[in-house]
């Protein structure tokens, strides 16, 4: 919503400084967004007559002035223009002004000589585009000196742009801001007066007013002999600066009035409107209009329409007329409609269409539907033409009814100490009317604020009003004490400790394109989104996979190969079971090294779960999108709870990835649930411990792991510890089997063992391994 | 026999400090002074000779020994040390050879201003309150106080998900869906903030992101008011920003809160930086919530992260946050 300073002051004798009012714009929540001074820009900007052009010698792209600028002496400038003739009057920036687009006018030296300011072209004083030549006034149209913006009648303003928001029906005009300000401001405020007496009701025209429950009100007025031409200068030029073309008196009218007291309204050709008769009805389904941008619109059911006698639709009601019965050069008579439409409605089919208009946005929000007869009258006293008369239909309109505010429940909210006197002076004068009930108020709203209907909507405006700035600052007395989750500390955990394994933290884009899934290996989309902005963004996720190896394809594509990138983001599965409210969502984190082999993998694995106290292990397995032979679950308290390897090589050939990729993912909330927080400590053995090694020869289709587990079974509680420390292929070793060779530590908890206690369980981990295992001891 | 003893300390002391190597002075050692060495030969015969003169072959014998045992000693120190800087002469590095190799990695710029809001609050006496990205049409916006059809819905560009019945299941547009679960799940008094990520339909530019993150905070207590919402955006303020700068409500509108403010950052230089919106909990929010609103009442806030995170460190587009260009996030 834009306002002028000049219109402003029309209802109210604003005359705090500039600053002040923007400020207090803003402070009553009507946001200024801009603020333009009008006219502004052109100080020391004279006319001035051409005394005399001379070439220079030594240069052919610029000439010599001499002119008068009303000074005492002719002022020198050099000039690069050549479009004007001695005698003409042209706009001279004297040195030290500050053009409009910012340059200053200094004295500078050319050739030699000095040019003491500078002659401009329109465009130098963003009066047009036009920046061909220097600007000419026309013979005789002022005295040298006179400054530009009294020559060219430039009236100072101020424009102010103000975000209304969608509680603030009444601020949708201008004279509704001026209401809020001069009450702000402690200002008398007067709508404007009108002298039209009003005709009584109409002969000319009628109403059938259709569908009450979306039509509050219907009034049809009818205003004969308009001549229709320009209009009077000073509303083009608001209209203008408002930002609505000018174009005829009628419609001009017409915009002024809605912009000035909020209430839209159209004015019909009479002769095109049969019989002067104006309706409101549903429209039928697929029922369609031109509407005066030109465009066909197609209607439901829910839309409300106006219509002629013949029960032809000519406008979208609150929205849109509709071409067919346009104001011409050759109109005489109108009927203008003004009307209250139903809210909601109005919202629903604009959104429907797509189509906002300013008057669609103050019906959305509420008009006045007591304002419509001063809208009346004042668009006849603007127009002119003789007012035939008024048919004035209701439906239903909204009723308000008074509401109880407790003066104790203004302090309450606000931590203010307002007497029941305050609430009552901050409420009057933006026109609620207050009836004292002991301490507290019985408060009827105005019919322009629908948006005011129950208590906290008055203890805000009293707040508002009152001033946010004055309510003070305190801190709550209660005590109360922060901190995070156990949950909340352990992901920080596990963010810190994938920086230290060399990861840098990526934020892919979380939706997908269609087909990710499946390129990644992962299936189908699964859970999609019915309106999205591009298709390339439709799909969530079920893995981390499909946007980290995006991100590692972009860093590959850029020559970036030294990349190790983990993500902790959600997912999205349908769930299990299908009642459920939402979708099965977890928190995961996923983890991709480029130019590593799974075997990274797993040594990131395990070194992180060492760091959170996790006993997980892992079960060879193939997973979704991870290499067939170099895959494995991560398994704890015996259910898979993440997968680790390397991602499948045609995978990695359908994201447009030529380095192998290490890849770990796991369900976070299953790890972070179960972590070291919440364990106890383990003591340790302060006697001395023993080791040995032990080699086994193995099958390759026996895991290591599967080894590992036999050693710990047999190995009982003096086993404390056992490593794999070596891996052996090769000579002395059957194909297809390798050595593996594990170190095991012994250590009893009460005593030093004997070299009998070691003997002993040697000989029973070996015994145990070789039954229970395609194994055998290597000597 | 003093002679004696002065011709073996004299000779031995002189192939003592002739000795090349530790190895060598060793068996010198154990020659010179050791159990079977000349020295204690002679020292069995002391007990045939005079009391006096036992007492001065006695002191020479010691004087000997002494001597000997002297060289030794300070022959294995200078050994000692020559063998040492011949060791580190033969292990000269030049650590400017040396070039990275391993490196660690970055928090992502979300994450750590995240963490800091989050520390910051913790430190105003907030818990740190989680829920999902995909919500129920209720806990986004109906109890929330936006009505079916809600003009103001029209102020998030939301976007649904193929769940459940059409329209009922969306990405959250803010973190309040949080807020609601936190009111509807443990009894007053509450002082949360809700940190997160959010969604709308948007397109990535410069200044847009259809993905990006949020804080919120919530407080209900018994007589908490819009002052105490004041003073807890001015001390957020003053922590997160610093001591000199200031902070300032101005009246708005969100269905959920009544009365409404944006607040606005002020720096020291007295410019502005538009932050977030704020007010007290609207009524009708507390009641579907569960909460008697004559009984309850407090104040909730929320702004992006994204921009303040960018801003800070003269980012100027909000693409690279999803880009995950490893020169990007190895910066900060």
């Amino acid at each position: 919503m834009k306002v002028l300073l000049s219109w402003l002051r029309e209802f109210a004798p604003f005359d705090a400084p500039v600053e002040r009012i923007s400020h207090d714009l803003s402070m009553l929540g009507m946001a200024v967004e801009e603020e333009v001074h009008i006219g502004g820009g052109l100080d020391g900007i004279v006319v001035a007559r051409v005394l005399e052009l001379r070439q220079h010698p030594d240069a052919n792209k610029i000439q010599r002035v001499t002119v008068d600028a009303g000074l005492a002496d002719p002022v020198e400038v050099w000039c690069g223009a050549f479009n004007m003739a001695e005698g003409d009057l042209v706009p001279l920036a004297t040195v030290g002004t500050t053009m409009p687009g910012g340059m200053e006018i200094g004295r500078r030296k050319i050739l030699g000589e000095y040019s003491n300011g500078m002659l401009c072209s329109p465009r130098e004083l963003e009066l047009s585009d036009e920046g061909g030549g220097i600007l000419v006034f026309a013979p005789g149209s002022a005295e040298p000196g006179t400054p530009i913006r009294d020559a060219l009648g430039i009236e100072a303003d101020l424009l102010w742009d103000l975000e209304i928001n969608p509680n603030r029906p009444d601020a949708m005009s201008v004279a509704g801001v001026a209401r809020d300000l001069a009450a702000y401001h402690d200002l008398p405020f007067a709508l404007p007066s009108i002298q039209h007496p009003g005709a009584g009701p109409s002969t000319v025209a009628g109403v059938r007013l259709g569908a009450p429950d979306l039509c509050g009100r219907f009034t049809a007025t009818v205003i004969q002999g308009v001549t229709v031409g320009p209009s009077d200068p000073t509303i083009a030029r608001r209209l203008t600066l408002l930002g609505m073309r000018p174009i005829n008196n009628v419609v001009d009218v017409s915009n002024y009035v809605m912009l000035e007291l909020g209430q839209p309204n159209h004015p019909y050709d009479l002769v095109k409107v049969p019989g002067g008769v104006l309706g409101t009805r549903r429209a039928k389904d697929g029922e369609t209009l031109v509407t005066l941008d030109g465009v066909e619109r197609r209607f439901t059911a829910d839309d409300l329409l106006i219509v002629d006698r013949d029960d032809r639709a000519v406008g979208i009601a609150g929205i849109m007329g509709g071409e067919n019965t346009e104001i011409d050069d050759t109109t005489t008579d109108l009927v203008v409609e003004m009307a209250w439409f139903q809210p909601l409605a109005v919202s629903k089919t604009g959104r429907r269409l797509g189509l906002r208009t300013d008057a669609s946005s103050r019906f959305e929000k509420g008009c006045d539907p007591a304002g419509i007869d001063r809208a009346i009258g004042r668009f006849v006293d603007l127009l002119g033409g003789t007012c035939e008369g008024t048919v004035d239909e209701r439906g239903e309109l909204p009723q308000p009814v008074p509401v109880r505010l407790r003066t104790a429940r203004v302090n309450a909210i606000l931590g203010t100490a307002l007497a029941p006197d305050d609430v009552r002076a901050e409420l009057e004068p933006i026109g609620f009317v207050v009836a004292a009930a002991g301490d507290d108020h019985d408060v009827t709203i105005p019919s322009w604020r629908p948006d005011c209907a129950v208590e906290i909507d008055l203890v805000e405006e009293v707040g508002r009003h009152w001033g946010y700035d004055r309510i003070g600052a305190s801190m709550p007395a209660s005590a109360h004490f922060g901190e995070l989750t156990v949950r909340q500390y352990e992901r920080r955990a596990v963010r810190r400790a994938l920086i230290g394994l060399g990861y840098s933290e990526a934020m892919p884009m979380a939706f997908l394109a269609p087909g990710d899934q499946a390129r990644a290996g992962l299936g189908d989309d699964g859970i999609t989104i019915t309106n999205p902005l591009v298709a390339d963004e439709s799909v969530l996720r079920t893995s981390l996979l499909p946007g980290l190896l995006k991100s590692v394809a972009y860093n590959l594509s850029h020559r970036l190969d030294d990349v190790a990138l983990f993500e902790i983001g959600h997912v999205f599965r349908r769930p299990a079971d299908p009642a459920a409210d939402l979708p099965d969502e977890r928190e995961h984190l996923g983890a991709a090294r480029v130019g590593a082999e799974a075997p990274a993998a797993v040594e990131d694995w395990l070194a992180l779960a060492e760091h959170l106290g996790l006993d997980a292990g892992i079960v060879a397995a193939t997973s979704p999108g991870l290499h067939p032979t170099r895959a494995a679950d991560i398994v704890l308290d015996g259910s898979i709870v993440g997968a680790v390897g390397e991602v499948d090589p045609g995978v990695l050939e359908a994201f447009g990835i030529a380095a192998r990729v290490s890849w770990l993912e796991v369900d976070l909330g299953r790890i972070l649930d179960r972590s070291y927080a919440d364990r106890p400590f383990s003591p340790f053995s302060r006697f001395p411990s023993s080791d040995i090694d032990l080699a086994f020869e193995v099958d390759d289709a026996t895991p290591a792991a599967v080894v590992l587990d036999a050693i710990r079974n047999a190995g009982g509680d003096l086993l404390v510890a056992v490593r794999l420390f070596d891996v052996y292929r090769g000579a002395g070793v059957a194909p297809g089997r390798r050595s593996l060779a594990y170190r095991l530590r012994f250590q009893a908890a009460d005593r030093t063992l004997t070299d009998g206690d070691v003997a002993g369980a040697r000989q029973g981990i070996i015994a145990a391994v070789q039954t229970g295992l395609p194994a055998v001891l290597r000597a | 026999m003093l002679d004696q003893i002065a011709r073996i300390a004299d000779a031995g002391a002189a192939e003592v400090a002739a000795a090349a190597t530790l190895d060598e002075l060793r068996a010198f050692e154990t020659r010179l002074l050791g159990k079977k060495s000349e020295l204690n030969d002679l020292k069995a015969k002391l007990g045939g000779l005079q009391p006096d003169e036992r007492r001065t072959v006695g002191l020479a014998f010691n004087d000997a020994r002494a001597r000997l045992e002297g060289a030794v000693e300070s022959r294995r120190a200078a050994l000692a040390t020559a063998h040492r800087a011949a060791r580190l002469d033969a292990e000269r590095l030049d650590l400017t050879e040396v070039v990275a190799g391993r490196r660690l990695g970055h928090l992502h710029l979300v994450t750590q201003a995240l963490e800091r809001l989050e520390d910051v609050f913790v430190g105003l006496g907030f818990t740190v309150a989680e829920g999902p990205e995909v919500e129920t049409d209720w806990r986004n916006f109906g109890a929330l106080n936006f009505p079916p059809g809600h003009p103001a819905r029209d102020m998030y560009d939301t976007l649904y998900v193929d769940y459940g019945e059409p329209g009922a299941t969306l990405l959250r547009t803010h973190t309040s869906p949080v807020q609601v679960r936190v009111m509807t799940s443990q009894p007053p008094p509450i002082y949360s903030v809700m940190p997160g990520r959010v969604f709308r339909q948007d397109t990535a530019d410069a200044t847009h992101l259809p993905v990006f993150h949020q804080i919120e905070g919530l407080v209900i207590d018994r007589d908490i008011t819009f002052a105490h919402l004041a003073g807890t955006i001015d001390a957020f303020t003053k922590a997160f920003f610093g001591g000199g700068f200031a902070s300032r409500l101005r009246p708005s509108y969100f269905p959920f809160t009544e009365p409404s403010a944006e607040f606005d950052i002020i720096r020291p230089d007295g410019t502005f930086l538009e932050l977030g919106g704020c007010g007290m909990v609207h009524p009708n929010v507390l009641a579907n919530c569960g909460l008697d609103p004559e009984e309850w009442q407090g104040f909730a806030f929320g702004f992006g992260i994204d921009r303040l995170a960018i801003t800070r460190f003269g980012v100027d587009d909000m693409r690279d946050l999803i880009t995950n260009d490893v020169r990007f996030l190895r910066q900060f």
